[in-house]
């Protein structure tokens, strides 16, 4: 040391007042600011980026949520040839429009209304809109309507502040009429080809069908083998041979998963492809090693006493467990199953596997039936070079991570409310 | 008859039973000359009676679906109209399929006008065969649910037998984890061994040129070196995105858990949680839309040559940003396992707190954080979406990272969504990259779980 003055081999006590000790605590202590700013800086970058990545998506998908319209004035007696109201009620009303050639009306108008040129100002989908709007009120048909219509992808783009020259150009010429709507195609449609009537009700409900799936072998068998593995599982090389596959399996890359489903439910099984039946059992076998993990805590977590006086009374070892242990330990395992249903929900690689990004535009009605799921389907859009399709990506993540941190709130919820402290 | 009513027809079935045999049994429990004979009680009973009069018939529909196609096929063909068939083995089997297609609704149309003849004789054979399978199924649940009716008596030992069932389907469904992980691995050798008798394992570990669709023909294919993968996968995962993660991940913990007042630890913590769960895709569309252009206009205007709006950096730097919870989690987990003997003898010898923490705790926790960063490392290798959305497919093997390079996974998926048959090496190829992949993932979490585990050990 130093700064210990020694003289003649005595050692002086330490002189704290002294320059150098001074210079040396001060130097230390601004050592210590320095490391307690790095920490928290890592943190605000961590959660700055957080923020950002949210921002970014708020930021391009909320324009996602609505539709730049034009309106259009429809004189429906003179086109129609005075068409009733009463014929277009029930249930095939939506065929007789299409045979009233309602599509050629809409054309006409438009082209009266905004020139020559006008049908393409309006998206290909806009006849559908105003099918839909006679249908919620079929008195429409009887007198001269002004509908607001969705225009077409370039200019809605463009309106919204991020278009090319010419549909800028066009923008301002029609600035004055131009509005927005909320779209509800894009929660009511499936995917399609123009960006202007894609929607996510298809892939949510091909999502909602895989997850159903997912939940229903999942959640039995991983429950049922967490009971076994915890209570009942003799100590042997076997047991340790399932823990050991169940704890490797967890940690296995989602994309293998996607590997084993093509190569047996689809190859080896003959399943069909791009089925919501496949996804769910792929995505079941990944789910379960989470659940069974989950599981086994919340079961382990059961204090010892109670099997003990279940015991004690007189119950067999499987009436404790179904009885007493089980109920108690459900919230622990509801909390791991759902945080592993969100996993699933949000997974996309083993999907691509077995063939879930085809073109789907009709919602699947079952689970054989080909369906596409949300992640999926934001993976394809991403994939569209027109530009409309950059902020219905973005709605679409919007609409996933909704749901997705609801899961987890409902998942932190049950943990706070239920979980006992024994 | 479609599988939904099959089982609701089963379940309705199975109440019937068991509520037959809980009311026998309640029958005996409550006579007072059986009464101290009974051994279980009247659900138990039930069930027991469920039991048998179910699982025969559910085993024997289960086989019953498997072999009737066969003999499907066989009736069908055996019908006058079959004698029309072409002897070709490839076009007569298209027809079949489409006929039966048909019979069964899945198809509307013909494109084959000889299939059209063929569907009534299936159509027949289908229906004859489907009533057939139900009759025998209900002929068994009826035997079997009034043989185990008949044998139900005070001292049946039902719920011994019931806890037996019960136990057996535990083992089952644990076994399926074990099942799954043989199934993966069978499956990848399997597939694996197929591609290697077309492509030297040699050429395909130590290859330096990956270009699948240069593939020459059945013998002496190129273009299967994976090298630029394995290098592409390490520099993305492995250097970019810890050289992200670890000090971030780290910093983060030690501050959360030395320094945060308890609240905002309370707060911060589920914060960056968030960061974990957000679906990867949506990672990926954000590393290819919003880092990636910025990336490379940076690169450009510092004057780097080669940069490309799929670089290595983009997708390396929010896997990094993806995977700072996993680290941090793992470090403050290693670091709370730390005695605190430790670090409050260093606290009373004068050092201050981040002297504490660089000189004792960090080395204390090492082994922990390595094992940490070991899982991260083997998650971030496996991770796919990112990749395939923001690193490109071009195969080099550069260190610049601002340049594109392809990884394992992105390339498993890019093979494998084309319109290939399955049998050819291109396809084939993914399924070697699986095998690689699942390996080295398997190796890194058995090492970094010894290392952890081993190091908690010292601890306890």
């Amino acid at each position: 040391m130093n700064n210990v003055a020694t003289t003649s081999g005595v050692r002086r006590p330490t002189d704290w007042q002294s320059d150098a000790m001074q210079k040396r605590i001060a130097k230390r202590y601004a050592a210590e600011r320095r490391f307690k700013a790095l920490g928290l800086t890592a943190i605000v970058l961590s959660a700055g980026f957080l923020a950002f990545l949210l921002l970014v998506m708020m930021g391009n998908g909320l324009r996602g949520f609505t539709q730049t319209e034009l309106p259009l004035e429809i004189d429906f007696p003179a086109m129609t040839g005075g068409a009733s109201a009463s014929q277009y009620e029930g249930p095939d009303a939506d065929a007789k429009l299409r045979a009233l050639g309602l599509q050629d009306i809409v054309n006409t108008s438009i082209e009266l209304q905004y020139g020559d040129e006008g049908t393409e100002l309006f998206s290909g989908g806009a006849w559908r809109a105003v099918s839909n709007a006679i249908l919620d009120d079929p008195a429409l048909l009887e007198q001269t309507a002004t509908l607001s219509l969705p225009v077409e992808s370039e200019l809605d783009v463009a309106y919204k502040g991020d278009g090319n020259p010419e549909a800028e150009r066009k923008v301002e010429e029609l600035s004055d009429q131009l509005g927005t709507g909320f779209n509800w195609n894009f929660l009511g449609n499936s995917d399609a080809t123009d960006p202007m009537q894609v929607g996510i009700w298809g892939a949510l409900k091909g999502s909602l069908i895989t997850m159903f799936v997912t939940l229903a072998l999942a959640f039995p068998i991983g429950v049922l083998a967490a009971l076994y593995l915890e209570e009942y599982a003799p100590k042997n090389r076997y047991t340790d041979m399932i823990e050991v596959s169940i704890n490797n399996l967890a940690a296995v890359p989602s994309i293998i998963f996607g590997l084993l489903g093509l190569a047996v439910f689809l190859n080896l099984f003959g399943l069909p492809r791009s089925a919501a039946l496949v996804g769910g059992l792929t995505l079941a076998l990944m789910t379960m090693p989470v659940i069974v993990i989950s599981g086994r805590n919340a079961v382990k977590a059961v204090p010892p006493s109670i099997r003990e006086a279940a015991l004690g009374v007189g119950a067999s070892p499987i009436q404790v467990v179904f009885h007493h242990v089980l109920p108690l330990a459900l919230p622990g395992i509801l909390t791991g199953t759902i945080i592993g249903m969100a996993r699933a929900l949000g997974e996309t690689a083993p999907l691509l596997m077995i063939g879930m990004r085809a073109f789907i535009a009709t919602p699947p009605d079952g689970v054989t039936d080909p369906a596409t799921v949300l992640p999926v389907q934001i993976f394809l859009w991403s994939d569209e070079v027109n530009r409309g399709f950059v902020e219905k990506t973005s709605a679409a993540i919007i609409v996933l991570l909704i749901f997705l941190l609801t899961m987890n709130a409902v998942a932190i919820y049950l943990r706070n409310r239920f979980e006992t402290r024994w | 008859m479609t599988g939904s009513i099959l089982f609701l027809l089963i379940v309705i079935l199975g109440a019937l039973a068991w509520f037959f045999g809980k009311a026998k049994a309640a029958s005996f429990a409550s006579s007072a000359d059986s009464r101290s004979l009974v051994h279980s009680r009247p659900n138990y009973h039930g069930w027991y009676v469920a039991l048998w009069a179910i699982v025969p018939a559910t085993v024997f529909l289960i086989v019953w679906n498997l072999v009737t196609p066969g003999l499907v096929t066989e009736t069908a063909l055996s019908s006058p109209a079959a004698q029309q068939l072409p002897q070709d083995a490839f076009t007569r089997g298209s027809i079949l399929s489409e006929a039966r297609a048909i019979a069964q609704g899945q198809q509307d149309q013909a494109f084959n006008p000889l299939s059209e003849t063929m569907v009534e004789p299936y159509r027949a054979a289908i229906s004859w065969y489907q009533t057939l399978g139900m009759v025998a199924a209900l002929l068994l649940v009826f035997a079997c649910g009034v043989f185990s009716w008949l044998r139900l008596k005070p001292e049946l030992r039902a719920r011994t037998k019931i806890e037996r069932v019960t136990m057996i389907t535990l083992l089952l469904a644990s076994l399926i984890a074990t099942i799954t992980t043989v199934g993966i691995f069978v499956s990848l050798i399997f597939e694996s061994v197929r591609f290697f008798s077309m492509v030297s394992p040699l050429d395909f570990l130590f290859g330096t040129e990956w270009n699948p669709k240069a593939v020459a023909g059945p013998r002496g294919e190129t273009g299967f070196g994976a090298i630029p993968l394995f290098w592409g996968t390490v520099f993305i995962g492995a250097i970019i995105a810890m050289i992200v993660a670890i000090p971030l991940g780290l910093m983060s913990a030690i501050y959360l858990t030395q320094y945060a007042p308890a609240n905002f630890r309370q707060w911060m913590k589920p914060i960056l949680e968030i960061l974990a769960g957000v679906p990867t895709v949506v990672y990926g569309y954000f590393a290819a839309l919003t880092v990636a252009p910025a990336l490379r206009d940076f690169a450009v205007s510092i004057g780097i040559s080669g940069a490309s709006s799929e670089s290595a950096l983009a997708a390396g730097v929010v896997m990094g940003i993806m995977i700072i919870p996993f680290v941090s989690s793992m470090a403050d987990d290693s670091i709370a396992a730390v005695p605190s003997a430790m670090r409050d003898g260093s606290l009373a010898m004068g050092a201050t707190k981040s002297e504490t923490i660089k000189k004792v705790l960090i080395p204390a926790a090492l082994p922990g954080v390595v094992g940490g960063v070991l899982l991260a490392v083997s998650r971030a290798i496996g991770e796919t979406m990112i990749v395939v959305m923001a690193a490109g497919l071009a195969a080099n093997m550069t260190a610049n990272p601002f340049s594109s390079v392809t990884t394992v996974t992105t390339q498993i998926v890019k093979l494998l969504t084309g319109d290939q048959e399955f049998d050819s090496p291109k396809t084939l190829a993914a399924f070697a990259l699986g095998l690689v992949l699942f390996i080295v993932t398997l190796l890194l979490n058995l090492i970094a779980l010894r290392v952890v585990k081993k190091y908690r050990e010292a601890y306890e």
